[in-house]
């Protein structure tokens, strides 16, 4: 800006300096490091991966895979999304907050706890399934192993997502539009039908491309699903290649996780196409319509929802809950059979699983105590910054998250593989090198509610202080901070809750004494062990639970927003 | 302090243009225009938070910026009264009054001090352990008030506040500031869009439009001798009508036809009979013309009621297309439709082509 001053410069220089290290370090490096093995292995231009990589048939059946499981997810996703939002938003049905409470925590629940839970639902060994005698023969294989059940399983996991975007596209819909309607003479049908939906559209199709990305990139659900039936997509493609091949084959799958990173980007631009799309003419700031009274059918409709509560969230944690609770494989749950061993060995027992207890809530609290410091300056500079180039600079921030986990896996490794130039210093291997990506992946996740919590606050709160003579870092610690805590916070616990039972990442990343819970649960039900995977997830499950209740206590004091299942 | 040559431009835009002017120590200027005229931008120049294009500000003889140059905020000596109190939420209302003095380093039983003394200005005491929610509308004004009051600053800024008052407390506030300025002697640039507000508070206005100040000067010169066409229209409604000079200025006075009606009109020095004049009239300018007395005919457009008195609108025969009003009071005999004789009383020469005048 052409701005110099004897002092006062130095501080923002240095906020500056910060913001623009955290990003390049966390976002652009990894992604430019993986760029340069696809295109610069070694130094020397050469399309030698890309050629090896297009040539191989399981390549391409992965990647169609990959689309085909992510368009079938995304599609059930959308229906069961956009209805529950339309119930919600728009009828006058009752214990909102619950429902919305209830539908959104599939969300956040680790994909491969889902996977668990549905599976031990479903297969012969279903302890809730034998409680009423119509268990499948032993022997059988689940149903849930084939590309249906991994569809079924993503639109459940995503639905939410959906939701949370058309409710909030369906917050700035300006009620005159539905009243004129109303007034018009159309039914409630028809309103939602040529009124709401139409004007829904871009927001409905931005929230598919958001989860188509989220699909494409998830990997537990595949993982548990997809590699018994031998059906892979590029995610488990790439983790059964490292695991069998190790370091040696990562130029290969690092040109796998580039097909992942180009799909997701479609998804991604799609995303950003549309949002900017949004019809301008009703972006008026208004109240929300007033609910359409159901009458005598808002008791029935009412049920239909818990019952779908039921089916998506209750159903499968009993599942999870009753495996978790058997002595063995295919025993019968009764009175005598309940035993809370399983329980006590992956608490007490089994040295992998207590290191992964330590080690998944250091890494949990570490990136989350970090993300909070972080996403303050970072959010000031994004949404108070004058400097418009530093404004694009962080939109890669949203990179490392946005884009599939196994890219940024992927990224680290060729990262990390050799010592750190100069220190010296060995982070492939280490639980550092995860840390090091849960860093990456995660931080946007506080940035984006703390930007969110700038945006509703009053600039001159930060000018008054500025007037009475204070500079840019005793405003950070005393004015800012104190104003955008609580929304950082509740990013910090967000980071906190995905990160303790992330396992797409640790999966690719982890070593022998390095592991994470995800990790722990996941070798548990490879090897055959689905009692002792159920109750380490249930535990996480129930911290998971305990923290959203936890924090809605106070949830008051947040700007609107920043928790996703608080309607 | 004082401005010279202000110039700023946001891309192709000007938003202040060649802007000078200068407040003496105490004074209060008020910088009055209607939305979009750059009054905002003029305050967050003053106070650094917008850098300047060309020109110059100068506060107690230290300039503090010009391009490529700017104090920061924090050392400017300023002090702001926002449109919203900006009051920190976080803080108690001592500690909000305090915070300069902290951030200044002031030791604590000075500090406690200078608050007390604060509050017992704005007639606060015993509110200090209050948060800022707790307080009504007026009180938080005040606040604001006396936070900006405790670190002594040289010049001190009101950002439109009394914009999101009702108009009952509007009043009470206006007597409040009125008071606080002469017990302080602050002083104080004051941004407003509310012409009552300048004309009841303001030692000199600055009546602003398009990024360019129109007139500096005393409310009564504003009022009675605007410096061109947009300051008569601005100001109170004010008509601006054509006039033929028939002769040049004598003793402050000239002599002109106006919509055929001879007239005695008040005028600058030297001024000579030229094409185009105009002058401005205020609605007490215009009476119905009594028998046999010169003036105007017409028809009578719409009579407001506006309680005790009526506002009338009135197109004269000779130029249907002017809108004379003036005010009747109850009861009044006009009503829409009705054919009248009006006469004007008196009126100012707008002075020739002047976009901007300066006259103390």
């Amino acid at each position: 800006m052409g701005v110099s001053a004897p002092e006062g410069q130095g501080q923002r220089m240095a906020l500056t300096a910060m913001v623009v290290a955290v990003i390049v370090v966390f976002s652009l490096m990894p992604m430019l490091r993986l760029l340069q093995e696809i295109v610069l292995p070694g130094g020397h231009f050469s399309l030698a991966a890309v050629g090896k990589g297009l040539g191989d048939p399981v390549v391409w059946r992965a990647t169609m895979n990959s689309l085909v499981v992510g368009l079938g997810g995304t599609a059930l996703a959308l229906v069961l999304g956009v209805l529950v939002a339309f119930i919600v938003g728009l009828t006058d049905i009752r214990m909102t907050q619950a429902l919305v409470l209830c539908f959104v925590t599939p969300l956040m629940i680790a994909p491969q706890v889902t996977a668990l839970a549905w599976l031990q639902l479903f297969g012969p060994s279903s302890a809730l399934l034998h409680l009423f005698g119509i268990a499948p023969p032993l022997g059988t294989p689940n149903p849930l192993y084939s590309a249906g059940g991994i569809m079924a399983l993503l639109g459940i996991q995503y639905s939410p997502l959906v939701f949370l975007v058309v409710r909030a596209g369906m917050r700035r819909l300006p009620r005159e539009l539905v009243e004129a309607a109303k007034a018009s003479g159309a039914g409630p049908f028809r309103v939602a039908g040529t009124i709401i939906l139409p004007l829904m559209t871009p927001v409905i199709v931005g929230a598919a491309a958001l989860t188509f990305v989220s699909c494409v990139g998830n990997f537990g659900i595949p993982a548990f699903l997809g590699i018994p039936a031998n059906y892979l997509v590029l995610p488990t493609l790439i983790f059964q290649r490292l695991a069998g091949g190790g370091p040696a084959v990562l130029s290969d799958v690092a040109f796998l996780s580039v097909i992942i990173g180009v799909i997701a980007m479609a998804g991604i631009f799609l995303q950003d196409f549309y949002s900017r799309r949004r019809d301008f003419r009703i972006t008026t700031a208004s109240l929300p319509p007033e609910p359409y009274a159901l009458g005598r059918w808002r008791l029935p409709l009412e049920l239909s929802m818990i019952a779908l509560i039921a089916v998506i969230l209750v159903l499968p944690i009993c599942g999870l809950l009753m495996t978790s609770l058997v002595r063995g494989y295919g025993v019968m749950l009764t009175a005598d059979t309940i035993t809370l061993d399983n329980y006590r060995f992956i608490l007490f027992e089994h040295a992998a699983s207590r290191r992964a207890f330590l080690n998944s809530f250091s890494l949990s609290i570490a990136v989350a105590i970090f993300a909070v410091f972080v996403a303050v300056p970072v959010g000031y500079v994004i949404a108070w910054g004058k400097a418009r180039w530093i404004k694009w600079l962080s939109v890669s921030v949203e990179l490392p998250y946005a884009l599939p986990g196994v890219v940024l896996a992927i990224a680290s490794l060729l990262l990390f593989l050799k010592p750190l130039p100069v220190l010296g210093v060995q982070l492939y291997n280490t639980v550092w090198i995860i840390l090091f990506a849960y860093l990456a992946r995660f931080l946007v996740l506080s940035v984006r509610p703390t930007v969110n919590a700038y945006a509703q606050i009053d600039r001159s709160l930060e000018e008054a202080a500025e007037v009475a003579g204070a500079r840019l870092f005793t405003r950070l610690s005393t004015i800012v901070f104190p104003l955008v805590a609580p929304a950082a916070i509740a990013g910090g616990i967000l980071v906190f809750m995905t990160a303790l039972s992330e396992l797409t990442v640790s999966a690719l990343l982890w070593s022998s004494g390095a592991e994470t819970l995800g990790v722990v649960i996941f070798s548990f039900e490879q090897g055959g062990d689905s009692k002792y995977a159920s109750a380490l997830s249930a535990v996480v499950v129930a911290i998971t639970f305990l923290m959203m209740l936890g924090v809605n206590l106070f949830a008051r004091k947040l700007p609107s927003g920043v928790l996703p299942w608080r309607d | 302090m004082t401005i010279r040559g202000l110039t700023k431009t946001f891309g192709a835009v000007d938003a202040l243009k060649d802007v000078s002017l200068e407040v003496k120590p105490g004074e209060f200027l008020a910088v009055l225009g209607p939305s979009g005229c750059g009054k905002t931008t003029l305050l967050r120049m003053i106070a650094g938070f917008e850098t300047v294009s060309f020109g110059e500000i100068e506060i107690e003889g230290e300039v503090v910026s010009r391009p490529g140059y700017e104090v920061p905020p924090n050392r400017r000596r300023i002090g702001i009264v926002f449109q919203n109190y900006a009051l920190w939420p976080h803080m108690s209302v001592a500690e909000n009054i305090g915070y300069s003095l902290k951030v200044a380093k002031i030791a604590a039983g000075e500090r406690k001090r200078r608050i007390e003394e604060a509050l017992s200005v704005v007639s606060l005491s015993g509110m200090g352990d209050r948060s800022p929610g707790s307080l009504s509308g007026g009180q938080r004004q005040r606040v604001a008030l006396a936070r900006c009051l405790v670190a002594e600053p040289a010049l001190v800024l009101f950002d439109e506040p009394l914009a999101n008052l009702d108009v009952h407390l509007r009043a009470s506030m206006e007597d409040e500031f009125a008071a606080f300025h002469k017990r302080t002697g602050t002083t104080v640039v004051y941004i407003t869009h509310d012409q009552t507000e300048a004309m009841a508070l303001a030692d000199r206005i600055a009546v602003m439009d398009h990024g360019r100040i129109m007139q500096l000067a005393a409310p009564q010169t504003i009022y009675h001798e605007p410096a061109n066409e947009m300051v008569a229209r601005f100001i109170s409604h004010g008509m601006v009508i054509p006039v033929t000079m028939r002769t040049s200025e004598r003793n402050g006075t000239c002599e002109a036809d106006i919509l055929g009606q001879p007239i005695t009109l008040r005028c600058r020095t030297g001024e000579a009979p030229r094409s185009g004049a105009v002058v401005c009239c205020r609605a007490e300018d215009v009476r119905p013309a009594k028998d046999n007395e010169p003036g105007f005919d017409g028809t009578i457009k719409r009579v407001v009621y506006q309680g005790g008195v009526a506002r009338i609108d009135f197109a004269p025969a000779a130029a249907p297309d002017l809108n004379i009003h003036f005010v009747q009071p109850d009861p009044q005999p006009f009503a829409a439709g009705d054919s009248a004789r009006l006469c004007f009383t008196g009126g100012w020469l707008i002075p020739e082509n002047t976009q901007t005048g300066h006259s103390a």
